[in-house]
């Protein structure tokens, strides 16, 4: 098989052990890549019982078949591990050049467990992977890392990916960066790091990736990467996506003030066409990628001057309006820091937004936020309070770099009530209540509150159904959108290339042109579904069963009062019946557990045996 | 080089406003020259210096090449439009052109040690990263015409500000 190399790396932190492990075909075909490769790693080796910020975890990085091909985004490596943040099924996926130079390194991924007894990185460099010291570049920021690296090995073209100080000290956000821009975002990838005592990755890779059908895979590459330069990728080349925040705000779901309302009074301030105009230094792209959406901003005047990050829609979202915050330079200041220090700058705002509603009801005194002035549309005290989580610093540091979920309970009186979570992670920049399929997909999402793992918002948005309501109908288009993601997220390409691609076939077709391997649309959709109920399976372990597929009661509870979406709130008796919708076309009992018969039909007889009900 | 030649000395010219990074000038590369996917094997070369700044540069043909003047084996020969032409049975990989070369234009290979550079993808009329550039960024264009587009650009900007 071509695409693949064929081989992974097996790394023992404890003892320094080394090992090169082979993929069969069987694999390939079945999980494909990245998070197929993921959910079968997690699921072969964390027992029931293990602790995320223990040596027993395991940090898995693969990439896909397509990595370091030249088919268009195909730079993309998935990292997983049992998350500290939810305590289930936890993984991020990254672009930028990490991915090829591993598989031109002749690797197709890295696993490792144990912990180091002091700090370390892994060096893999080509066929020669070694541990060393990273003593030197412990309490530097992720950026500082990366350069750091790069000279001591005295190469510019070694890509590294790095943890942040937020990472050495666990924080439960904490989140990996490479390419400067680019971060293995969500459910704490970082904080696992920092618990094996491996401050970074870095890889250089000399070998030539082979693929299938060269010429093939040339005409098709050249195709699509003409279709990426029309309308479909459009909103991302010109605005990217904080071209968003206006069509979010006017459909009053632009999560703001922490989710109580789905509109902002300063939407136009920090809209992707305004931030265009003033902060919009460079639009950059990632690694192999034709498309291009990387705003990145520069802040010319006020105390942030200097300041250079770059800001997209979640970050905008939940750094911003959810914050009460419309001043794009401390929202630049805030992506920034979150960047440097190595934390997810999603799950960071949800925090900040739930402590700011804290203050805002008095349950957080100026005693308990270490004197910090910590209301809404307070844009320093947001950049201040995140400095302190990120560094653990104080009371307040220490509180929220728990997450929301441990910081409500830590807190209680009723504050876990607008704790904004699924599972533990933190809700992304999309309404939960004018929003109700997407609410449904990010509460089905194997990895907590997310819009990645099914892009169920999508018909909510465009008004292919009625947003504020949930029927029956919902469940599949959650589940066919899950299995259809799962795909992209094993192959491994860019989910803003998805509608490039005229149908599954033609992924399948890529697929083939890479791998020399047989393979059909429909195949693909059958991997996506087993390598969803892998994941599940996962969590299952864990477990989570029905009761941790639900929104937060903000969602049921307090009707919405944006004009457009007046009273809107999600109606239980709904919710349950689209769940149920979603289970029963899964195969899954009604508490949410794959059935041995889907199991088996899946190829998954261990699973069956294991978990299947 | 005679002057009707550096008339029509036509590089590989990179806006560096329209270059974001991604490579793909690299893949291609290596797809039509090398019959691989290895972007270490291109002969032009991407490079970013963060935050912002992305080009892309391959051989300039230089009026007087130091690569030429580097290489103590003879190998390196300049052609009638400016291209570099290293012969592979006098090089011996000791990377003296590659030191010399302020651009980082020609590169070393990692099996068989021997230098090589752009040939603007002569047998195939245009070099192909220009035609695949997916921002436009490349133009495989003369000296002369380059000039022409920078004083268009600089004119453009002073209309914008509203200058006559």
């Amino acid at each position: 098989m071509k695409g693949y190399a064929g081989k992974y790396l097996k790394v023992n932190l404890s003892n320094h052990g080394l090992m090169t492990e082979t993929i069969d075909e069987g694999m390939a075909t079945g999980y494909i890549g990245g998070l197929g490769f993921g959910a079968r790693t997690l699921l072969d080796t964390i027992p029931k019982g293990t602790d995320a910020p223990s040596p027993e975890n395991v940090l898995a990085w693969w990439t896909g078949p397509v990595s370091g091909t030249i088919l268009p985004t195909g730079s993309k490596f998935g990292v997983f591990a049992l998350s500290p943040l939810t305590g289930a099924f936890g993984f991020g996926i990254c672009s930028g050049g990490f991915a090829n130079e591993l598989k031109s390194a002749g690797w197709d991924g890295v696993v490792l467990t144990g912990k180091s007894d002091k700090p370390t990185y892994l060096f893999v460099n080509d066929g020669a992977p070694e541990l060393r010291d990273a003593s030197r570049y412990w309490g530097m920021t992720t950026w500082q890392t990366e350069d750091a690296i790069k000279e001591d090995l005295g190469d510019s073209a070694i890509r590294v990916a790095a943890m942040g100080p937020a990472g050495e000290r666990l924080v439960r956000l904490a989140n990996i960066t490479t390419d400067r821009n680019r971060q293995v975002g969500r459910s704490g990838m970082g904080a696992v790091m920092g618990s094996k005592n491996l401050k970074a990755v870095a890889v250089r890779g000399t070998g030539d990736v082979e693929v299938g059908d060269l010429d093939g895979l040339m005409k098709f590459s050249t195709e699509l990467n003409e279709r990426c330069q029309g309308p479909k990728t459009e909103k991302y080349r010109v605005y990217g996506t904080p071209a968003n925040i206006l069509v979010h705000n006017r459909l009053a779901c632009l999560p703001s003030y922490n989710f109580q309302k789905g509109s902002f009074e300063r939407a136009e301030d920090v809209s992707g066409e305004q931030m265009s105009k003033t902060h919009v230094k460079k639009i950059l792209a990632c690694t192999n990628c034709p498309v291009g959406c990387d705003h990145v901003n520069e802040v010319k005047d006020g105390p942030y001057a200097g300041t250079v990050a770059s800001v997209d829609y979640e970050s905008l979202g939940q750094l911003g309006p959810l914050c009460g915050v419309g001043d794009l330079n401390a929202i630049t200041k805030a992506v920034e820091v979150c960047d440097e220090l190595g934390v997810d700058t999603i799950s960071a705002g949800v925090i900040v937004a739930w402590a700011m509603e804290c203050v805002q009801r008095g349950l957080l005194t100026k005693d308990d936020t270490d004197g910090i002035d910590l209301r809404f549309g307070n844009g320093d005290a947001m950049v201040e309070a995140l400095k302190r989580m990120s560094l653990k610093e104080g009371k307040l540091g220490n509180l929220l770099s728990e997450g929301v979920k441990r910081a409500s309970e830590r807190v209680g009186k009723g504050s876990d009530k607008f704790a904004i979570h699924c599972k533990g992670m933190e809700w992304a920049a999309y309404s939960m209540r004018s929003l109700q399929t997407s609410t449904l997909g990010f509460c089905t999402s194997i990895r907590g509150a997310d819009y990645l793992r099914s892009g169920s918002y999508q018909v909510d948005v465009a008004g292919k159904v009625d947003r504020l309501k949930l029927d029956a109908s919902r469940g599949k288009i959650v589940y066919e959108g899950e299995n259809q993601y799962a795909i992209i997220d094993s192959l491994i390409i860019c989910k803003f290339t998805r509608g490039v691609y005229s149908s599954m076939d033609e992924i399948a077709k890529a697929y083939t042109l890479v791998t020399g391997l047989e393979m059909s649309g429909q195949e693909l959709v059958k991997a996506g579904e087993r390598i969803y109920n892998v994941a599940k399976c996962f969590n299952v372990r864990f477990g989570l069963t029905r009761k941790d597929d639900y929104p937060p009661p903000r969602a049921f509870e307090e009707p919405m009062t944006d004009d457009v979406a007046k009273g809107a709130q999600i109606d239980r008796r709904q919710y349950d019946e689209a769940l149920d919708s979603y289970y029963g076309g899964r195969g899954w009992t009604k508490d949410g557990i794959p059935t041995k018969a889907k199991l088996l039909e899946l190829g998954l007889k261990r699973e069956a045996d294991e978990v299947g009900a | 080089m005679a002057l009707s030649e550096q008339k029509t000395r036509r590089i590989i010219v990179c806006d560096t406003d329209k270059c974001n990074g991604c490579q793909i000038c690299e893949f291609v590369c290596s797809v039509v020259k090398e019959k691989t996917t290895n972007h270490k094997k291109s002969r032009i070369r991407a490079t970013r210096i963060e935050p912002f700044f992305n080009i892309a540069i391959a051989c300039r043909k230089c009026e007087k090449p130091t690569c030429e003047r580097a290489c103590p084996r003879d190998a390196i020969r300049v052609l009638p439009d400016g291209s570099i032409q290293i012969d592979k049975d006098k090089c011996n990989g000791c990377g003296w052109c590659i030191e010399s070369c302020e651009f980082g234009a020609l590169r070393l290979r990692f099996d068989g040690g021997t230098a090589f550079t752009c040939d603007f993808c002569a047998d195939l009329g245009e070099p192909q990263c220009v035609k695949y550039c997916p921002k436009k960024a490349l133009r495989y264009i003369t000296l002369e015409e380059a000039a022409k587009e920078s004083v268009k650009d600089v004119l453009l900007s002073i209309v914008d500000k509203g200058g006559k």
